[in-house]
């Protein structure tokens, strides 16, 4: 195992001139701009991504059309939408009704605060990361619940209750799984996580795990889905059911950040995957010494990106070729499936961690 | 200490990129006067009926029940999960890794028949 270094120049830069609290918080705002922008730029980049990935799929034609390659749709999306006038239907809990939207994109920020994007580039590694992750992402739920009922619509607030039961039913089965990884890597903070996983590829928590690392990854997928509200199981916003759910009052810009915090979110639960199962930033290594020697030199990034990617469009495969669930075949997949199968996963998990049956 | 500075940090600037998206769309988003409907709660255009604010059948209750029940477990699970692997490479000191590993067993099975029960119980059907 060799040493990776934890510290950026631009770190060690202010920590050196600056007074211990100000150089945290000046670190924060470093960070938190980068984040912006990358929070900024992957959800422009994923809005059309999606529209090409479902133009492809389901024969769409608008979209490959707008600009070269389609390139301009989301910047017309995204005019158009902050453009539209912010309507505040008559009845609504103000306070409730616009406080909503700002929490899911906050608790995406917040989880994206602990995700290792490269050996370096980490804005805190925490000791509990795992648990830190799930604790806020329970933000967008209560934004969900919040704007739900804020609306005074009949439509959102069952489409709410919808999505409420359905986020903490699959957040039950997600963390299972990614307790399923705790256990094998004996720690929480997500870059002792990626740090477990070095050497050749049969070393990421998947494989390295034999059946149970798989499980996990297959059920972690597909409760994170339900936790991101996609199709195939975006029951709180069923347009042929409850028009558009949880977001039916939503216009313009306060649409756009449930929206937005969607996609980003989607980022953060793919870059969470990578991490967890696929090695994070480790670069691929295939066990052969020349070809790993060159596939070293990508940097981290690089890695954590392609990686992140390639679980993306997983997830958009998803959305754009099963058809939706209903509400309770939804909630019988999660009680009767998915949470006792990561239960027993779980104990064949700690049965091959207490023995030591894992790939050394 | 530190760590948890940057996270209050991104708190803040989590509300506040949303926050100014919201108030810079005020400023540029045109403005159009309520000519009749228009602030009406939407209900597939027919007139809007009381509010929404009435009592109903939530038949997710129960299952925010279960879930707190499973929630914490997983809380509690944390710190046995976490020393297992240490246990079985003897980092732990005295702690063997059966007995992490028969504790977790006991614990998931527990729970397991706490699930079961609640299967029986038609805690888990829709009517």
């Amino acid at each position: 195992m060799t040493e990776i270094p934890a510290n950026n120049p631009v770190g060690d830069f202010l920590r050196a001139n600056l007074p211990a609290p100000w150089a945290a918080i000046g670190n924060g705002l470093i960070a938190v701009a980068a984040l912006a922008g990358l929070v900024t730029v992957t959800a422009i980049f994923l809005i059309w991504l999606e529209r090409k990935v479902c133009a492809h799929f389901q024969a769409r034609l608008g979209p490959t059309r707008v600009g070269p390659f389609g390139l301009l749709q989301p910047i017309a999306d995204a005019i158009k939408l902050l453009m539209k006038e912010n309507v505040k239907p008559r009845g609504v809990d103000a306070l409730a009704y616009f406080l909503a939207p700002l929490l899911p994109i906050t608790g995406s920020f917040l989880v994206l605060a602990v995700i290792p994007f490269g050996p370096t580039l980490q804005v805190v590694d925490l000791q509990a990361g795992v648990v830190y992750v799930v604790a806020v992402s329970g933000l967008g739920i209560l934004g969900i619940l919040i704007g739900g009922w804020g609306s005074n619509n009949k439509y959102s607030l069952l489409g709410s209750m919808r999505s409420g039961a359905q986020l903490f039913s699959y957040e039950l089965s997600m963390v299972l799984c990614m307790l399923l990884i705790v256990m094998g890597s004996g720690t929480a903070s997500l870059r002792e996580i990626v740090l477990s996983q070095q050497g050749p590829f049969w070393h990421w928590w998947i494989i390295k795990m034999p059946l149970a690392g798989v499980a996990a990854f297959v059920l972690f997928m597909v409760s994170s889905t339900a936790e991101l509200n996609r199709g195939p199981l975006d029951l709180s916003e069923a347009e042929s059911e409850l028009t558009g759910g949880f977001h039916t009052e939503y216009t313009g810009i306060s649409f756009s950040m449930f929206f937005l915090a969607e996609f980003v979110n989607m980022f953060a639960s793919a870059g969470l995957g990578a991490t967890l199962f696929l090695g994070g930033f480790l670069p691929v290594q295939l066990g052969y010494a020349p070809v790993d020697h060159a596939l070293a030199m990508l940097p981290g990034v690089c890695w954590f990106f392609a990686k992140t990617y390639s679980l993306i469009f997983l997830y958009m495969w998803f959305r754009w070729t099963f058809p939706r669930l209903r509400i309770d075949h939804l909630l019988s997949l999660e009680w009767k499936f998915l949470l006792p199968a990561s239960m027993a996963n779980m104990l064949l998990g700690a049965t091959l961690v207490a023995f030591r049956w894992i790939i050394p | 200490m530190t760590e948890y500075i940057i996270i209050g940090v991104f708190a803040l600037v989590g509300l506040l990129f949303a926050g100014a998206a919201m108030v810079f769309s005020r400023i540029v988003a045109p403005r159009f006067p309520d000519t009749g409907k228009k602030l009406d709660a939407y209900e597939s255009g027919e007139d809007a009926i009381g509010t929404a604010r009435i009592q109903f059948k939530l038949g997710y209750y129960l299952f925010a029940l279960v879930f707190l029940v499973f929630d914490v477990e997983a809380i509690f699970l944390f710190p046995a999960l976490a020393n297992l692997g240490p246990a079985a490479d003897g980092e732990a000191g005295q702690i063997s890794p059966l007995f992490v590993w028969g504790e977790i067993v006991v614990f998931v099975a527990v729970l397991g028949f706490a699930l079961y029960y609640a299967w029986r119980k038609k805690v888990l059907e829709w009517d």
